[in-house]
């Protein structure tokens, strides 16, 4: 597709040659000045905007060029108008230009040149004078003119509309708001075009009026929609489709604009009517329509609206449009493009549905039955799923108002579609961006919010790429106190669920017993029942039955052929940034007791991770990080969990095989086992982590590593002894024992080389931290003070508090030792 | 409204780094959104446009990042196409959506819907309220329609040598950045005129 050649004509229109361009602009000019405009200038034009494109830097065409370039825009010539526009459109406008292309006849102006014009805007004035003139020519247009003339107009409005709503005044605003009403409501229920279609057997009978129909062929027995078909198309009936295609955003718009002119950007202002709905109260007394059936004839209901305010007569017609909407998307259509689009007016006539209910909330109660019978119509559908979140926003911002239970569209939303269409990207998409929006208010009014992580999940473990993002700002809503546990297993256990779910996916799609294959061995394991109980749970779809289970390394051992599918290591590689993130929430949430049992999870599972390359690794660097942010914020729960603790810290395999964890444990425990830290760390306690941190740290400086692991970091052997040396200095009799071992580690390292250090300048550092700690507990008290400091010590106030100043005693130190 | 819709490289391109991504078309619609923010006013035009560039450039690289995440993860084969199997090239097609994020590189956020048809890519980016049903539809109808009246399954450069065909593709089927609810006449209709302007 992408061929060499079209790499070297972009190569070439970059390094065009200032001469050779200079005579290709001349060149053009010439060609221009010819009255017939042939093939050839065509190609010059094409080639012009190649050269112009291909570049970021823009490049300025003569005016002579440009300002023959700018009549083309109002040429007969479609061709020559789209050229004319695009080549316009990389350059610079020529100072003093601007807007004033065709601003006499602005009615006049094709949709190319108003596409440059609009590009071309320098400010805001300019867009309200284009507004302003595009309105003039809507209100007063002539009768002949091409059918399309006016069909651009609406769409360059709503453009100006997204990036400068203040453009409108109210005059504006009503005008177009009458002409919305005509062309939605009035348009012609009976087929045009009989003119383009002409041909030779125009007879009295052809020129009988023909009604529109219905996409399943039955006749239109209502006004016209974008779900009408014909033959041909009047004017009103093309105006009809692009007022529908701009009805929600104008309604967002004009909404925000007509309180206050708040220039409210686009990506707000549906948040914006989305809360307003929050800040009203509603009486419960008029329900009388609630449980009404749904019409048939929406027109013929209609209150007659012809005196409400243009505003609000919008407001009705937009309603009894969305209502036929739903209504004809029930009919089956007869080709697929149209269901499709079916679809979409499904979902845009629940939008406008819930936009209006939000302006005028009595209209909640003659929505609620449509929309009711709608969501029992579509929710046993999973290919209408797209459809319900619409539905579900509408239940969440009215549902409370016309007292309706919501439970049903819950259970959809965050229970079957997460966990059986968690392959379906747009879905997911915008799945996780409803649950961004309207996440205090799902936490609110959705007490299943915070138990349906495991299912939401999934949508994570399927394609993380896409979707981390939103976990990223959805993951912090998840935390909870009475699930954080659960939740921790839950994400070190995702790429096990990757796994699983691609399982189960490739479970349904292949037949039972498939000779070869990938992933034969994980997905016999996966069918077999002796092991269904394990995948059961990985693909539960709430919390609340158990925070993990029993068999994980078996889990883990059946999915080990799944560390190198492409989708789990992606999986994986996001699992740390949100452990990240989970830790980050649960310091806020959790009391002592869950941050005790945090670390004891940290501990356990850190040698129970499926085995991906790097992943075990990451998952320990998080796991350090946040054991030390804990213990430094609660320096009591080393005592408390002093034994688990040890426990980790005595074992010496653990050295080799979680080096940065293990460096993290020992060096907690020599920081915070103290009494200044918890008044019930004893004596003993004190004298058995010394002793198996000695016991460690004797074996591994004794004898070469056991085969297989490679010397252990010099990091782990300093913070070690940095560690005894800590205990030592709270506990005076150990520190014999230190520096018994210190002063024999100086003596074997001054011999040469050690089988448990390969580094000749690793050993250097080694030993020299030993000498210093040697050194300093010569002098038990200094080294009590320096490696227990007191808490006024640690929670410095340097500049408040001249007495506790690090830098006068220091200062002081120094002098005293100096002196001799 | 659409704000932008691009085709761009999703292959690796011999003359960038690896994840760059080589723009052929791209069309932003409606003015400049520097244009009327307060901190981007103090930049001249030609900045401006620099800017813009470099923003549809960002959109081209995530979603070249994107693609090729999704090809890695979905582990499928991709089938090569000639011209003539375009249905053919557009059902084997991948799609997804990414996230753009406020200020990354759009002022708002968005929502760029994309299509992996082989090297190239596909790209209509959106504001995300906007109605995704449908733009993912005319997302599709616009490629297919691109794949067929520039002959990219082909060896050709038309995608930038005839480039004013997209642009009156884009001028019905998304005028202005208008995602239009069409039915098949309404569509048909639409297609009626653009294939007569591509026969000139």
């Amino acid at each position: 597709m992408y061929s060499h050649g079209s790499e070297s004509l972009i190569k070439q229109a970059r390094e065009i040659q200032e001469s050779e361009l200079q005579k290709f602009y001349s060149r053009l000019v010439k060609q221009l000045q010819v009255k017939e405009l042939g093939h050839e200038t065509v190609d010059s034009l094409q080639r012009l905007h190649l050269i112009l494109s291909a570049t970021k830097y823009t490049r300025t065409l003569p005016s002579e060029l440009q300002k023959r370039l700018s009549s083309l825009l109002s040429s007969p010539s479609e061709q020559l108008q789209v050229l004319s526009s695009a080549v316009l459109r990389e350059t610079l406008p020529l100072s003093g230009q601007e807007l004033n292309y065709n601003q006499d006849n602005i009615s006049q102006l094709n949709s190319h040149a108003a596409a440059l014009l609009l590009s071309q805007t320098g400010s805001r004035a300019d867009l309200s004078s284009l507004c302003a003139q595009l309105l003039r020519s809507l209100e007063s247009r002539p009768s002949e003119g091409p059918s399309h003339s006016l069909t651009h107009t609406l769409p360059i409005l709503n453009t100006i509309l997204t990036h400068s709503p203040e453009c409108l005044t109210e005059d504006h605003m009503t005008l177009l708001s009458k002409k919305l009403v005509d062309w939605l409501r009035y348009a012609s229920i009976t087929q045009g075009g009989g003119a383009s279609s002409g041909g030779f057997f125009t007879g009295p009978r052809s020129r009988q009026p023909v009604p529109i129909a219905e996409l399943d062929g039955t006749v239109s027995g209502d006004f016209f929609t974008v779900l009408c078909v014909g033959q041909g198309f009047t004017e009103d009936q093309w105006m009809n489709v692009y007022s529908f295609s701009m009805l929600r955003h104008w309604l967002l718009t004009y909404h925000s604009v007509s309180n206050g002119n708040t220039a409210v950007d686009s990506a707000n202002r549906l948040q914006l009517s989305l809360s307003l709905s929050h800040s009203h109260s509603f009486s419960n007394d008029d329900r009388s329509e609630v449980d009404g059936s749904v019409v048939s004839m929406v027109s013929a209901t209609s209150s007659s609206s012809r005196l409400l305010p243009p505003k609000e007569r919008l407001r009705e017609k937009a309603f009894q449009y969305c209502q036929r909407l739903i209504e004809q998307s029930d009919r089956k259509a007869h080709k697929r493009t149209d269901t499709e689009l079916q679809k979409a007016c499904l979902v845009e006539a629940v939008c406008i549905l819930d936009c209006v209910c939000v302006e005028d909330t009595s209209l909640v109660y003659r929505a609620f039955p449509c929309i009711k019978a709608l969501f029992g119509r579509l929710s046993s559908d999973l290919s209408f799923a797209r459809v319900m979140l619409p539905l579900a926003q509408f239940y969440l911002n009215h549902g409370e108002m016309a007292a309706v239970d919501c439970e049903c569209v819950w259970k959809l939303v965050i229970g079957r579609f997460p966990a059986e269409l968690f392959n379906d990207p747009f879905l997911a998409h915008e799945l996780l961006r409803f649950l961004r929006l309207n996440l205090e208010s799902l936490q609110l009014r959705v007490p299943q919010y915070t138990r349906s992580f495991p299912n939401l999940l999934k949508l994570l473990a399927w394609d993380s790429p896409a979707v981390v993002d939103d976990f990223v700002d959805l993951l912090p809503s998840l935390v909870t106190a009475g699930t954080a546990v659960e939740l921790l297993h839950t994400l070190l256990d995702l790429p096990c669920l990757s796994a699983t779910l691609v399982l189960q996916l490739r479970s349904t799609c292949l037949p039972i017993s498939e000779p070869g294959g990938r992933g034969l061995l994980s997905l016999d394991a996966f069918r077999s029942p002796s092991y269904r109980g394990l995948f059961l749970f990985l693909l539960r779809g709430e919390a609340g039955s158990g925070d993990t289970i029993d068999r994980l390394s078996t889990l883990h051992e059946l999915l080990a052929e799944a560390a190198d599918w492409p989708r789990v290591i992606q999986c994986s590689q996001t699992v740390p940034v949100l452990l990240h993130i989970f830790f980050n929430k649960v310091i806020m949430v959790a009391d002592k007791k869950l941050l005790a049992h945090l670390i004891l999870v940290q501990l356990e599972r850190s040698s129970l991770l499926l085995n991906i390359p790097n992943y075990i690794k990451e998952i320990h660097r998080v796991f350090s990080c946040h054991l030390l942010r804990l213990c430094e914020l609660h320096p009591s729960l080393v005592v408390d969990q002093s034994h688990e603790l040890l426990e980790f810290a005595g074992t010496t395999a653990n050295v080799y095989s979680k080096e940065e964890i293990y460096t993290h444990v020992v060096w907690v425990l020599g920081e915070y086992l103290s009494v200044s830290c918890d008044s019930r760390c004893s004596v003993k306690l004190i004298t058995s982590c010394f002793e198996a941190l000695e016991a460690v740290l004797f074996e591994i400086t004794s004898s070469a590593p056991p085969p297989g692991a490679g010397h252990p970091a010099p990091r782990v052997v300093t913070t070690l002894m940095s560690a005894l040396a800590k205990l030592a200095s709270r506990s005076h009799d150990l520190i014999p024992r230190v520096s018994l071992f210190l002063s024999k580690l100086r003596t074997v390292a001054r011999g040469g080389s050690v089988a448990w250090c390969s580094n000749e300048e690793d050993l250097v550092a080694i030993v020299t931290r030993g000498e210093e700690l040697w050194s300093l507990l010569k002098a038990p008290g200094v080294a009590q003070s320096v490696l227990t400091p007191p808490l006024h010590v640690t929670t410095p106030q340097w500049h408040r508090d001249t007495n506790v100043a690090m830098p006068l005693r220091l200062r002081a130190l120094t002098s005293l030792t100096h002196s001799q | 409204m659409v704000r932008c819709f691009l085709i761009h490289t999703v292959c690796p391109v011999s003359a960038l780094g690896s994840g760059e991504s080589r723009v052929l078309y791209s069309r932003v619609f409606g003015p400049d959104e520097g244009v009327l923010s307060a901190q981007q006013r103090e930049l001249n035009p030609e900045e401006r446009r620099l800017l813009q560039e470099e923003k549809l450039a960002v959109v081209a690289r995530q979603v070249r990042s994107a693609v090729s995440l999704t090809r890695e993860a979905s582990g499928r084969l991709l089938v090569e196409t000639v011209p003539g199997e375009e249905a053919l090239a557009l059902q084997e097609a991948d799609s997804g959506v990414v996230r753009l994020r406020a200020g990354d590189p759009f002022s708002e956020e968005m929502s760029a819907l994309w299509l992996g048809v082989q090297s190239l890519g596909f790209a209509l980016v959106c504001e995300p309220h906007e109605n995704l049903l449908l733009a993912e539809v005319t997302l599709r109808n616009l490629t297919r329609h691109c794949l067929e009246h520039l002959h990219m399954l082909g060896q050709g450069s038309e995608v930038l040598l005839k480039s004013n065909r997209i642009d009156v593709l884009l001028s019905r089927l998304l005028p202005h950045g208008q995602l239009l609810f069409l039915n098949h006449r309404f569509a048909q209709s639409l297609e009626k005129e653009v294939a007569v302007y591509m026969a000139k």
